[in-house]
């Protein structure tokens, strides 16, 4: 498309304007003015031509074509453009009247020629493509989740005993424990554990009898504190913000995580003392 | 054009890099031909892609004319292609159970971005019901079921069931109360099927002494329901359908369509 732009555009009045001008606009299909200058210096023709229509400036509208884009660089259709210009300087160019013409004669209008149409029209074409296809890539990202929230609230702290609840674990994936005593808080109260194994992801199981997380997947083994003593498990499993909420229950928030190897479960938030 | 070509620089990294791309092995396995400016690279370029193999190296002229051809098959073509694609991204957002179903499809509007996704859908279907029967009254009106084309005909009839089963079974997946309504109204139909539908014509013959081969739990509305009544075996069978059955079946038809009407010299002209 562009190269069919340099072609018409210095030699085609796009008004169509100036039928005389017409021969000599037959005669330099192949490029621009600096271009066919060239050429025809090349082939040993005077540039006449081009200084013919020179003083023809095409239209109101400036040239769309960028003229250094081919300066120097178009060879053989310039070449062609050249020879085209030499048959002409000796003959009557009207000899040839369709052969080079990069515009239809029927094309005369004044806002839009036919390239200029198409190259907006492809503009529209690829744009309006390409807004359909971010919008889909948007449409598989839903602005709603059916997922559990992050934060709930899990009852007051006078309904837990010491130990491990595990009330919550299906649905929302956590233990909640009570200890007198925590082994980095020294204090006494509630730490949310949860029940993701620091392995490969499997959801271990609470054995009562052994005081012990155990993960059925690879073997791994947690203590009730959630520190990893055995299997693979490479660290302690994460402990999940946990604070008592306006009302006095105790809110879990799983948004927040604080692992022990980072030295987070010094956290005031990581544990509810009570 | 051709006379106005240019050519490329000769020096520059870009233009090596060109040249070097372009004569690499994958390079040269990818594009086996070069530019198609002339007759006979065209001709290689439509040989050697899957997709351009599909459309004739000549046509006549008489078959791009829009008032021969209306573009009644291609828009239904294009038609099946979107309709592939948005059902394909509903796919991923709608359950096909009672529980789901419905509140799925509300959510498709109300909780994802693009929330016209299942109106093009729907859209789309409703268009190319409108542009297959348009495709066919046009071959219709031009003769062009004549021989040797009346066995692509007869494709074509096939596909027309398929697309308005396509459309009967996408009706029930909303869950609403009119598809259900609709769906029980439509299968009913098949009560009456010959032989098939237990209340069809022949069905009473069909029986072992005292006992009937065809009944309300074994008959072709049965078999179209997968129960006795519109509910969450129908769901589950007319998703599938919807989904892949009838989208495959009419694939394949499309396939030996397009073939056919190569192969009966090309579209919408005299033979």
């Amino acid at each position: 498309m562009a190269d069919e732009n340099k072609a018409i555009e210095p030699s085609a009045p796009p008004t169509g304007a100036n039928p005389a001008a017409t021969p000599n606009t037959r005669q330099v299909p192949g490029g621009d003015e600096p271009a066919t200058a060239a050429a025809a210096a090349a082939t040993g023709v005077s540039p006449a031509p081009a200084a013919a229509h020179a003083p023809k400036p095409a239209a109101p509208r400036p040239p769309a074509a960028p003229l250094p884009d081919l300066a120097g660089k178009t060879t053989t259709a310039a070449s062609a453009g050249g020879a085209q210009a030499k048959a002409a300087a000796s003959a009557p160019a009207a000899a040839k009247p369709a052969v080079a013409a990069g515009r239809d004669p029927d094309d005369s209008s004044p806002l839009l020629n036919r390239r200029a149409w198409l190259g907006l029209a492809w503009g529209a074409f690829s744009a309006a493509s390409a807004a359909a296809l971010a919008a889909t890539g948007r449409f598989m990202f839903p602005n709603v989740l059916n997922e559990p929230p992050q934060q709930f609230k899990v009852g007051f702290p006078s309904e837990y005993g010491m130990g491990v609840d595990e009330r919550f674990k299906d649905k929302y994936g956590i233990w909640i424990i009570r200890t007198p005593d925590d082994l980095e808080q020294h204090a006494s109260g509630f730490y949310v554990l949860i029940s993701v194994c620091t392995h490969l992801g499997c959801t271990p199981n609470y054995l009562s009898a052994e005081s012990k997380f155990k993960c059925p997947c690879h073997g791994s083994g947690f203590r009730l504190t959630g520190v990893n003593f055995e299997g693979p498990a490479p660290r302690p499993l994460e402990r999940a913000r946990v604070v008592l909420a306006d009302d006095g229950q105790i809110l879990v928030d799983k948004g927040k995580h604080y692992q022990r190897e980072l030295g987070q479960w010094i956290d005031p938030e990581s544990f509810l003392k009570a | 054009m051709a006379e106005a070509k240019t050519i490329a620089p000769k020096e520059g990294p870009l233009v090596r890099f060109w040249e070097w791309l372009t004569e690499t092995q994958a390079w040269k396995s990818v594009f086996r031909h070069d530019r198609p400016n002339t007759d006979r690279t065209r001709v290689l370029v439509m040989l050697s892609n899957v997709f351009l193999h599909l459309h004739p190296v000549r046509i006549r002229k008489s078959g791009v004319k829009l008032r021969y051809t209306w573009c009644m098959g291609g828009l239904s073509f294009f038609l099946f292609l979107v309709l592939t694609f948005t059902g394909l991204l509903l796919m991923f957002y709608y359950r096909p159970t009672l529980e789901y179903a419905y509140t799925d499809i509300v959510g498709l509007r109300e909780h994802v971005p693009l929330g016209i996704m299942r109106e093009m859908h729907r859209w789309g279907a409703h268009a190319m019901v409108i542009t297959v029967w348009l495709h066919m009254f046009r071959v219709f009106m031009t003769g062009s079921y004549k021989p040797p084309r009346e066995f692509n005909w007869s494709v074509g009839v096939i596909m027309l069931v398929l697309t308005l089963l396509l459309s009967f079974t996408g009706y029930l997946l909303p869950w609403d109360q009119l598809a259900i309504w609709a769906i029980t109204v439509g299968s009913n139909m098949a009560r009456a099927t010959p032989f098939l539908g237990h209340e069809g014509p022949g069905a009473q013959l069909l029986r072992l002494g005292d006992v009937p081969l065809i009944h309300a739990a074994d008959d072709a509305r049965f078999a179209l329901l997968g129960g006795t009544f519109v509910g969450e075996g129908a769901l589950l069978r007319f998703y599938v359908l919807h989904c892949v059955g009838l989208p495959l079946g009419i694939a394949v038809l499309m396939a030996v369509h397009f073939w056919r009407v190569r192969k009966d010299g090309g579209i919408s002209g005299p033979l």
